[in-house]
């Protein structure tokens, strides 16, 4: 493999992490917890999908949007809001029963069977180049996505006040902020990257089963870590050095190993900067 | 009616009694400090009012309308507002978007907005010249002009202020004395809470005495710098 090969690769691999990261790191950030529920939604975007797609392709991924925001919001409410304030470990816990209730609901209702569809987009030919024009729609896609997130929290009040809440749940609401009205945002844009995450890898595989967010899941959680869990762009960062990875050992014998080695990096970097790549330190509140 | 009306207020951390029982009211106009040692209760006297922490029990009221239950953000939509002990700026914006977060439940025009925020740096000429820096850089004292100027962009009826002098070197705390009788001129009522009693008696047209989670004693500024109990114990003599 040449090495434009895998940077478009890494890119697109990556871009799918980033946007799946981003989820984990916003709601670490500013819910102050971490929602081992968020790969699941992957799943459910992905089953909306695959279940619509002969109907119509549109209809599908729309519906998977509207569905995994729907989710997003429910669990949040339903799940975590009655818990605000409790022990973290609690939170862990029901965030993990979360993940497993919507794994098993899937298998109830859908079936145990992986689901499959069978979909191809062509290729775009550079020279000797030849790029799926999947690939090339999932990078541009979530650049656009991640170009968006940043915009959204520099420039508008929902996305400051965003930034405030992370920083300090009490002075936020000195401001007047709402902190409910701001968690429930995080959680319907989380939701909605992971949709749109969940179609990516959908269409990459082609085929969907109860744990399809599981790995990717893991994966773009140990991203964020990696970036620095709470950070924006650490998310984004994150991502692509995973991306990276797995696509230069794809090129490689060693390609049969590489989850381990994403892991081996992500725990070399907490030994080096136990904060991740752009992860600050948290100065301790009175 | 007191613009603010806190009676019977009673706080618990689990277990730990912090405020038992206390009640104070600050008419509109006034200058009204709390004061009291380490523990005393002030800081949970503050945030409990506001409502950024639960009340146990008790009544508090303001404008006229009972606020008990209302959450902090509400409460501030209400006009009333608190510059936290510690001060709290979000050290990750710059100090131009901390103003502008001070403004967020203020529904107005961008001119309104314009002419508030030109006051702000009118009466902190240091903010000005800083607006771009991101707040986690300012000094100590930088910060404590920002948490004011912060507080004042929501146009607040009531600014309650939370040990602003803390850590700040004499030539700033005169400063920032100052600048409270200034606020308070132009029409804001304030809630002081000082460990530094000699300069927050010398403001306060009231102030009450905290201890333990009590008051203990209540009158005039000039009457409590006078007392033989607050000279013993807040003013060194
Ligand atoms: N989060 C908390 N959990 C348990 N106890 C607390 C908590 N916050 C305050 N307390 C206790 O409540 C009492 C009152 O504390 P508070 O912070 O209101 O005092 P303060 O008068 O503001 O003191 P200082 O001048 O040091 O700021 C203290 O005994 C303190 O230990
Ligand atoms: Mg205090």
């Amino acid at each position: 493999m040449d090495l434009l090969t895998i940077i478009i690769n890494g890119l697109s691999i990556g871009g799918i992490y980033a946007m799946i990261a981003l989820g984990y790191t916003m709601v670490y950030g500013i819910a102050k917890m971490l929602n081992f529920a968020h790969g699941d939604i992957i799943m459910v975007g992905a089953y909306t999908v695959v279940l619509l797609f002969t109907t119509s392709p549109t209809v599908g991924i729309i519906s998977a949007l509207v569905l995994c925001v729907l989710v997003g919001i429910i669990v949040e409410k339903a799940a975590y809001r009655p818990l605000r304030g409790a022990s973290p470990l609690a939170v862990l816990i029901t965030a993990i029963g979360v993940s497993k209730l919507l794994q098993s609901a899937a298998q109830i209702f859908i079936g145990s069977e992986p689901k499959g569809l069978t979909l191809n987009l062509g290729e775009i030919r550079l020279g000797s180049l030849h790029i799926s024009v999947l690939t090339l729609l999932t990078i541009l896609i979530s650049v656009a996505v991640m170009a968006g997130l940043t915009l959204f929290v520099k420039y508008t009040k929902m996305g400051r006040a965003m930034v405030a809440v992370s920083e300090d749940r009490g002075a936020a609401q000195l401001m007047g902020i709402n902190v409910n009205s701001v968690i429930t945002v995080t959680f319907i844009i989380g939701s909605a990257l992971a949709a749109l995450a969940g179609v990516f890898l959908l269409f990459k595989s082609q085929s969907v089963d109860s744990t399809f967010g599981a790995m990717p899941g893991i994966k773009a959680f140990a991203a964020a870590v990696i970036g620095g869990i709470g950070s924006i762009p650490g998310a984004m960062v994150g991502g692509v050095v995973l991306g990276f990875i797995e696509a230069i050992f794809a090129a490689t014998p060693l390609r049969d190993y590489v989850d381990a080695i994403e892991f081996a990096i992500l725990i070399i970097v907490l030994l080096v900067k136990p904060t991740g790549i752009l992860g600050k330190k948290r100065r301790e509140k009175v | 009616m007191a613009l603010l009306e806190v009676q019977n207020l009673e706080v618990s951390y689990g277990v730990i009694r912090a405020i038992k029982g206390i009640s104070f009211e600050v008419n509109e106009g006034e200058i009204v400090t709390l004061i009291g040692a380490n523990g005393a209760g002030k800081t949970t006297t503050m945030q409990s009012t506001v409502g950024l922490i639960p009340k146990k029990s008790g009544k508090v009221t303001f404008n006229g309308q009972d606020i008990t239950k209302i959450p902090c953000h509400k409460v501030v939509h209400l006009g009333m507002t608190q510059v936290p002990e510690g001060r709290r700026v979000f050290q990750e914006l710059t100090v131009y978007e901390n103003l502008l977060m001070g403004a967020y439940s203020v529904k107005n025009k961008k001119a309104d907005f314009k002419a508030d925020i030109e006051r702000v740096y009118e009466r902190f000429p240091r903010l000005a010249e800083r607006k771009n820096q991101v707040a986690g850089t300012l000094s100590g004292g930088e910060q404590q002009m920002l948490a004011m100027g912060r507080a004042l962009m929501s146009r607040p009826k009531l600014l309650m202020l939370d040990e602003p002098s803390m850590g700040l070197s004499p030539l700033l705390v005169d400063q920032v004395f100052d600048i409270i009788k200034e606020i308070n001129k132009d029409g804001t009522t304030i809630l002081l809470v000082e460990q530094n009693a000699g300069k927050s008696l010398a403001i306060s047209d009231r102030a009450y005495v905290l201890e333990n989670g009590k008051i203990v004693l209540s009158g005039t500024g000039k009457e409590l710098s006078e007392s033989e109990m607050v000279k013993k114990a807040y003013l060194g003599g």
